[in-house]
């Protein structure tokens, strides 16, 4: 059994439906990307399973249904879900946005603190300025590690390239590869840039108009011409 | 330079109320965004409590206690009952939602305790000290270490610990907290919660300064405790203490002083607002929201 299963999945904003029958799965410590055009209902798939908008259809996580609950009900059940925009508490400290990460945990978070600190120096060197004054790069890295605070059995990420420059998303997309690797992390990541992400998933689903039109290995998916076309640019 | 000084001790006083019910506008308005119209009343509905439990023979200071306890719960309640179902409507629902409040708790506490005047005892001994030439109340030093007090607790509350944290998380961002497994409802429940409780503590410090509490007794210090929290910035609790220690201040002065305006003082507060919102359109302490997208 898969650790995060969706199974018939609808769901959207008030009377738009944006998702129509959507089928996913993503394994134990496995990295699955969600290729798809804007509007697609990428987000839409990331807020439905975290229980920010309600969804009709089946997600279980570890065998356990989620659907219908409520965000802190999921995030304490073991989701982390990084944002589109990042969901900096902007006003808070480097240092209270890690710990924030770790609210649901019981001990332990201070060494957790210490852990990405050392694994990105940078906000260590900003840890009591106000979030909201770091780059977008460094942004993203506090998601992240606020996300990984929580010790998730899955992290969702969403557009985390978003704004990024190039060497930027580069550094990002390799340090969550190894994040992957070290914790075993199971990671949901939707992403527009394609190619970074297919590089470091195992699988990929293409998703068009609120339904999976296609999926299979990363590397597959990869020289699929179709979505070659559409979503990698060559 | 007696009066002077009497005059200041006077305003201090009546400034320090001024700012624990600007401190519960802010702690309101920081968790939800919300300006709560009906803060006043809510604090004269519990001081009506306090009163009721003093004229059953309790001692003021128990009966003070036993009355933000009530209020705690009540404030909850209202939160649950009455904002819950507006949060995420347009904020002129929500202010006439308070607005409406306020028009209602008024109602219910004439309905239930009365029009008539009631006797409130001060919760401080009555001494007074003479200093530099003037007389210094243990009323007026009561209030200071009361509002001292509560800006210690709150502070510790908010910046050392953990609900403190989470309450500042759901201050800034609602999403983000319900995404890292923060109950931001029960957090803006105990927020209006603890904002009644502020008031019923203010309420209980007013109204003995007062002639007598009645069903008005708060509306004066609603409209100059708003003054308050706009001067020092609605999000700044900071700014909610020198906001209300200003205007207080401001208010006796201006009493003393200046003839053609005794009756209507009123007017130097908020000439001093309109002048600080003109330049500092935050307040003196309030934020200017920067966020980098």
């Amino acid at each position: 059994m898969a650790l995060l299963e969706i199974e018939g999945l609808t769901g959207g904003y008030g009377p738009v439906q944006v998702l129509h029958e959507l089928d996913l799965e993503v394994g134990d410590g496995e990295v699955v990307v969600v290729l798809g055009a804007n509007g697609a209902g990428k987000t839409t798939t990331l807020r439905a399973i975290s229980g920010m908008i309600s969804a009709k259809g089946r997600i279980t996580l570890g065998g356990t249904s989620i659907v219908g609950k409520s965000p802190e009900r999921v995030a304490r059940l073991g989701v982390a879900h990084v944002p589109q925009g990042r969901g900096t508490f902007t006003d808070l400290t480097v240092e209270e946005n890690l710990r924030l990460g770790g609210y649901a945990r019981k001990g332990g978070v201070a060494e957790d603190v210490q852990r990405w600190f050392t694994t990105f120096p940078r906000l260590e060197e900003r840890r009591t300025q106000q979030a909201g004054n770091l780059s977008g790069g460094e942004q993203q890295m506090l998601a992240i590690a606020r996300g990984l605070m929580s010790r998730p059995r899955l992290l969702l990420l969403d557009e985390p390239s978003l704004g990024l420059a190039p060497l930027i998303t580069q550094d990002l997309f390799q340090r969550l590869s190894a994040i992957n690797e070290e914790m075993g992390t199971a990671m949901l990541i939707v992403e527009q840039n394609a190619n970074l992400a297919l590089a470091i998933a195992k699988r990929a689903y293409v998703l068009e108009t609120g339904s999976i039109i296609s999926s299979g290995p990363a590397s597959e998916v990869q020289q699929d011409d179709a979505v070659r076309k559409a979503y990698l640019g060559y | 330079m007696a009066l002077f000084l009497s005059q200041l001790f006077i305003g201090i006083g009546n400034g320090v109320v001024y700012a624990s019910v600007a401190l519960a506008l802010v702690l309101i308005f920081r968790t939800t965004g919300i300006l709560n119209f009906a803060q006043g009343e809510m604090a004269l509905f519990s001081t009506y409590i306090t009163w009721k439990f003093t004229d059953h023979g309790m001692p003021v200071v128990l009966a003070i206690i036993l009355s933000m306890a009530i209020s705690f719960i009540g404030g909850m309640i209202i939160e649950r009952v009455l904002i819950r179902p507006v949060e995420s409507a347009s904020p002129l629902t929500i202010v006439i939602v308070t607005l409406g409040m306020f028009l209602a708790i008024n109602s219910l506490a004439q309905l239930i305790f009365g029009t008539g005047e009631k006797q409130l005892p001060s919760p401080f001994p009555s001494h007074r000290y003479h200093v530099l030439g003037t007389t210094l109340t243990a009323q007026t030093i009561g209030l200071v270490a009361v509002l001292a007090v509560e800006c210690l607790v709150l502070y510790i509350l908010f910046q050392r610990t953990k609900m403190g944290l989470a309450f500042r998380a759901v201050a800034n961002n609602v999403e983000s907290s319900r995404l890292v497994g923060i109950n931001s409802g029960l957090m803006l429940m105990l927020g209006w919660g603890m904002a009644a409780a502020l008031g019923a503590l203010a309420g209980a410090m007013v109204v003995p300064t007062q002639p007598a509490l009645v069903p008005s007794s708060m509306q004066s210090v609603l409209v100059l405790s708003f003054a308050a929290a706009a001067l020092g910035g609605f999000d700044s609790p900071l700014g909610a203490v020198v906001g209300g220690l200003v205007v207080g201040v401001a208010d006796a002065m201006t009493h003393q002083y200046i003839d053609g305006l005794d009756q209507i003082e009123l007017v130097v507060p908020f000439a001093l607002i309109l002048l600080v919102l003109l330049f500092r359109p935050n307040g003196l302490f309030g934020k200017t929201v920067v966020e980098r997208v």
